[in-house]
């Protein structure tokens, strides 16, 4: 019986691990917490895999990871354990981005990686779960036990912020390269 | 279209998310309008930048074999639960011997039944301490309240008991709430109290006999319990608070 559970479970869940340490790194912005979340996920979804009745395995390991990442971040570092109300937020303009600015330079993944970090951890996490893990909206509100309403504004903020974001990190490289430059330099322009 | 509405529908457009009609109006209105078009490249573009592979953090090999190996060991202690098993063993020697004996039996029974029923009961208060924290905290109350005169009313007519119900915050025992809860085979009352970080849950329902019993104290997955009966009701407290604070906090509601 202990067997055939061992069998079902790493056929249907432990191939996703990769998912599940994606998601705990990206919350947790730590390498040793992440392998411990993505530790105690596993251990919890062994125990509760009698109620796993789905197909989906990666979803249902991926809700508990995430689970597991809020209680871990409650009990570890409370003062970053606060989610603003999403109405509450200010909206960032971004009519003023140059596309063509960001593309030049869409290339320093170090950035993106800062940005993304910094983003506060509700936009992060539906952001991750949709670029870097390619789910479909349904199954993020799955995940997060979100309406899909919510899923979709989430996403549209999140990217809004980060744009932003970038278009800070970038504008500070920039003036940082300013003295150094002639004053003449084309990129000046843009900003 | 206009562009108030592309601008809301322009993320489900880039995910694929719209259905095929307005999919097809967004697509139009980005070839008519220059604004829409320059917010649908730079988000086009956003997304790009979040494709490079060395964003993606795959587990390691030393996590894999990790997971692996506890997964397996958690598999084997599943298997053979050696505690119950000998308690089983216990209760049946002791059942064996009170038959040969033939004295007071159905007298005796029931206590040396007790130790197995409660652990029955200790898993279950486990697993729906558990269950209240893990969706995020989402479903750890049903009323979300610290003022006793709230929570108490509550409960009216979802059980059929008047549990007492009290703040601590005074002794930094924070009332958080209220929850109906199934345990034990019956509807249960539940009180979340909050200590700095720590969630106690508090299952209270009528005990069969009347009368008080000392406090047992357990431990479970890390978990401390303590459980008693007072003035005809039984008591359950669960948290990952250390045992002596959950004492402190037992011996508050047993004085109430």
């Amino acid at each position: 019986m202990q067997h055939e559970k061992l069998a079902s479970f790493e056929d249907a869940v432990l191939p996703h691990l990769d998912a599940a340490h994606n998601l705990a790194r990206w919350l947790t912005r730590n390498d040793s917490d992440a392998d411990d979340v993505v530790q105690e996920a596993y251990l919890r979804a062994f125990k509760f895999f009698g109620g796993f009745h789905g197909t989906d395995g990666r979803s249902w390991l991926l809700a508990i990871v995430r689970n597991t990442c809020y209680t871990w971040m409650q009990r570890n570092r409370s003062p970053q354990f606060s989610i603003p109300l999403d109405d509450e937020l200010e909206e960032i303009e971004s009519e003023d981005l140059d596309p063509e600015a960001l593309l030049q330079r869409s290339a320093d993944t170090q950035m993106v990686r800062r940005a993304l970090e910094e983003l506060p951890v509700e936009y992060r996490e539906v952001l991750v779960l949709r670029e870097l893990e390619e789910m479909s909206y349904k199954e993020i509100a799955g995940i997060t036990d979100l309406p899909l309403g919510t899923v979709m504004s989430r996403l549209a903020r999140g990217r809004k912020r980060l744009q932003e974001a970038l278009t800070n990190h970038m504008r500070a490289e920039v003036l940082s390269e300013l003295p150094k430059s002639t004053g003449t330099d084309s990129r000046l322009r843009r900003w | 279209m206009s562009c108030q509405r592309a601008q809301e529908l322009i993320h489900g457009y880039v995910d694929g998310e719209l259905d095929p009609a307005n999919n097809l109006e967004v697509e139009r209105h980005i070839q008519e309008c220059n604004v829409c078009a320059s917010t649908y490249r730079s988000q086009t573009m956003l997304r790009l930048s979040l494709k490079d592979k060395s964003l993606y953090y795959p587990a390691s090999e030393k996590l894999k074999k990790r997971i692996q190996s506890s997964v397996r060991k958690e598999a084997k202690s599943e298997a053979s639960p050696r505690p119950a098993g000998w308690r089983w063993l216990t209760v049946g020697a002791s059942l064996a011997l009170i038959l040969l004996i033939g004295v007071g039996t159905w007298r005796i029974l029931p206590r040396v039944i007790r130790p197995s029923s409660d652990e029955l009961l200790a898993q279950e208060v486990v697993s729906n301490h558990v269950r209240s924290l893990l969706l995020g905290g989402s479903h750890l109350t049903d009323v979300l309240s610290s003022d006793q005169h709230t929570v108490k009313p509550w409960f009216d007519g979802k059980v059929d008991f008047a549990p007492q119900v009290k703040d601590f915050a005074g002794q930094d025992f924070r009332l958080y709430g209220g929850r109906l809860e199934y345990l034990n085979n019956r509807s249960v009352a539940t009180l979340i109290y909050q200590r700095r970080l720590h969630y106690i849950n508090l299952y209270i329902w009528p005990a069969e006999q009347s009368g008080s019993t000392g406090e047992i104290t357990l431990q479970r997955q890390g978990y401390n319990l303590i459980h008693w009966t007072s003035s005809g009701m039984n008591y359950w407290a669960i948290s990952d608070l250390n045992n002596v604070e959950l004492h402190e906090f037992a011996r508050l509601v047993q004085q109430q």
